[in-house]
């Protein structure tokens, strides 16, 4: 599965192929680099936050933007990508197929992105990530909204389309001799989350087209003026979206089944309790989205109803967290860069989901909803648990990318100052909430405990970006000149530990 | 693979034990929120882009600041003029978001005398960040 780099070829047969490890290497490249540039944006939110009034940003329209297209950018165009290229590296060779059931249809998804991503970031919108009516229908200025609308139409029809094509490559071409039961996690965390988005995605892409029509002023769904009711929105877009926090985590939990036991050179815990854990989640999680609206005037059945949906979501969790314990347990475990961010990131998964707990419980989401406490606490998901998963990940399929190894004191350095700075930016931002800190604003009042726990989470953001230049660094340095990798055995882990494509057998994949 | 599962099951047991206990509880304290003190005076609350304005049962009205009495037990009705906000004094938990088209109610008693921060806890636009008041709690 060596991707060529070595025996460079012109970049336009790479980027009109529909091979699947091209398509792949285009979506790695596109999201990685979304990675970058929506860093830059939290970067100088962070910044603009260090002290009160303005620092490094002019007015709270500009700042309003940039939160709003880093959130967009972080969510669609760097982890939902991310996953998507890692799918399509490996569930080919995980089922033992020669490319993805659709290719044609894979390399349109692919470029889709660049069209929906040139919409968001020219339109730079100021309507959050959210883009609640009716501040999104009556107040916010056009075309930035509007290109927003449709760029994110793109992107989501993009992923229906990949999702579409991942469930029936996995479910149609699988080979015959490979039961369901003995594929690997990582495809059945591919399978589970497009199973998920197929479910959800639509109803946000309904809600879109809602959206623009009002904005439009044809219609009145969302607009009080003209009968309609904002709430309904709400209700539309968590239904896809909270089922699309488990889309973004349960790849990344997928790739630290693929890590963990290679790393710890033993067996997977539990096979079984891994998948029963995906299935669960993909179904309990959509029980769960009206715990983001508590605070709109639910009556207490709706609430009480959200929050025990929502608690359920919790042993499955808990059960990938025991699996990966379990596994490590009593292991010689290679401690390089991939399992070194696996296992960091299964801390911050824990300490995540502990504060999930916290924020379903009704009367004290009254204390954090739309806080700082929020932010932190799904940054905790989204960097802590998905983009170490994915970085991880990274260094995990760079050599058999590449060719070539990373640069692993680097790797290091990367992986030390950004689990130290994502531990100091969203731990201060969860008691940033609870001082009462609102999210999403520009300025704040001079209490001295906002400005200082602001100026601690400023720098943990920088250790953060500092760690991000390093990786950068890595990867363009290594990608061409780092040392040729053991393509048998890139980690030095031991022969024994198959990597998914050198598998004869279909057996050998739940065996190692 | 030949290991016993027993482990596996003791820890769900122990986190769904957990997670009833805190289910369990968190109904219970939202049950006792649920029902507003019948002596409660109603103050009616508007937000709009970007300021808050209070209207007391005596007719009174106030705009950015809001006079209330110690030990006195309020319930807010929040509506919005525009886009939605999120009325908020994070001192005394108070938080409802101000619909359009919709009256949220929230009650509270201030038992502590002295000065607290209103602010807007949901993104209404250009001035969401300074979109804030002062709650004034008058001793007895």
């Amino acid at each position: 599965m060596v991707l060529e780099l070595a025996k460079p070829r012109p970049v336009w047969q790479i980027m009109f192929s529909t091979h699947h490890t091209d398509v792949a290497l285009l979506y790695l490249i596109t999201s990685v680099a979304f990675l970058f540039m929506g860093g830059a944006l939290a970067l100088a939110m962070r910044a603009e936050l260090f002290l009160p009034g303005s620092q490094i940003i002019s007015d709270s329209m500009t700042f309003n933007r940039i939160f709003t297209v880093h959130g967009t950018t972080m969510i669609f165009l760097f982890i939902l990508p991310f996953a998507s290229a890692i799918g399509n590296y490996l569930v080919p060779i995980m089922v033992r197929y020669k490319d993805m059931a659709y290719p044609k249809l894979n390399a349109i998804a692919f470029w889709m992105i660049p069209v929906g991503s040139a919409l968001i970031w020219l339109g730079f919108s100021d309507t959050t990530w959210n883009a609640y009516p009716p501040y999104s229908i009556i107040r916010a200025p056009g075309p930035a909204a509007d290109m927003w609308i449709f760029g994110l139409k793109i992107i989501g029809v993009s992923s229906i389309l990949g999702a579409v094509n991942f469930i029936v490559t996995i479910l149609k071409c699988k080979h015959p001799d490979l039961p369901l039961s003995k594929m690997p996690l990582l495809a059945w965390s591919i399978l589970t989350s497009s199973l998920i988005m197929l479910v959800a995605m639509p109803t946000f892409a309904a809600a879109l087209l809602m959206l623009l029509t009002d904005r439009l002023g044809v219609s009145g769904f969302f607009n009080p003026a003209m009968g309609g009711d904002p709430i309904a929105y709400q209700h539309l877009f968590w239904f896809t979206f909270h089922p699309e926090v488990y889309v973004m985590v349960i790849p990344a939990i997928g790739m630290m089944y693929e890590i963990i036991p290679r790393f710890s050179r033993k067996p997977i815990f539990s096979q079984g309790s891994g998948i029963a854990a995906f299935v669960l989640l993909s179904i309990v999680s959509f029980a769960s989205w009206a715990h983001h609206m508590y605070s709109t005037g639910m009556s207490f059945t709706e609430k009480t109803v959200f929050m025990v949906g929502t608690l359920a979501a919790v042993p499955a969790s808990a059960m990938h967290v025991f699996n990966f314990l379990a596994t490590m347990w009593g292991a010689r475990i290679r401690f390089a860069a991939p399992m070194k961010w696996a296992v960091g990131g299964i801390a911050l998964f824990f300490a995540a989901g502990a504060g999930g707990v916290l924020n379903t419980a009704m009367p004290l989401d009254f204390i954090t909803h739309d806080s700082y406490w929020v932010v932190g606490h799904f940054h905790l998901f989204v960097f802590g648990t998905i983009a170490f998963g994915s970085i991880g990940f990274f260094y995990y399929i760079f050599p058999f990318v590449t060719g070539r190894m990373y640069n692993e004191k680097l790797a290091d350095w990367h992986f030390i100052l950004a689990f130290i700075g994502a531990s100091i930016v969203f731990f201060t931002q969860h008691l940033l909430g609870l001082y009462g800190m609102p999210r999403r604003i520009f300025d704040y009042p001079a209490f001295p405990e906002w400005i200082a726990m602001n100026q601690i989470a400023s720098i943990g953001a920088m250790l953060i970006g500092i760690s991000m230049v390093i990786f950068l660094i890595n990867v363009i340095h290594s990608s061409s000149k780092g040392k040729e990798a053991n393509m048998d055995d890139p980690f030095g882990i031991g022969g024994k530990y198959y990597y998914p494509h050198q598998a004869k057998t279909p057996h050998h994949h739940s065996g190692y | 693979m030949t290991h016993s599962t027993w482990p596996e099951w003791i820890y769900i047991g122990v986190v769904t034990a957990i997670l009833v206990w805190v289910g369990a509880d968190s109904w219970y304290i939202e049950h006792l929120l649920d029902k507003v003190p019948e002596d409660a005076k109603i103050i009616k609350v508007t937000g709009q882009q970007w300021f808050w304005s209070f209207e007391h049962d005596d007719g009174t009205k106030e705009v950015g600041e809001l006079h209330l009495k110690q030990g006195q037990p309020y319930k807010f009705e929040v509506m919005s003029k525009d886009v939605i906000h999120s009325f908020n004094i994070p001192d005394y938990t108070v938080l409802m978001d101000a619909v359009p088209g919709r009256v949220n109610t929230i009650w509270f008693v201030p038992e502590e005398a002295g000065e607290f921060p209103i602010q807007c806890r949901e993104y209404c636009g250009l001035i969401h960040y300074n979109m804030r008041g002062t709650l004034y709690v008058e001793g007895t």
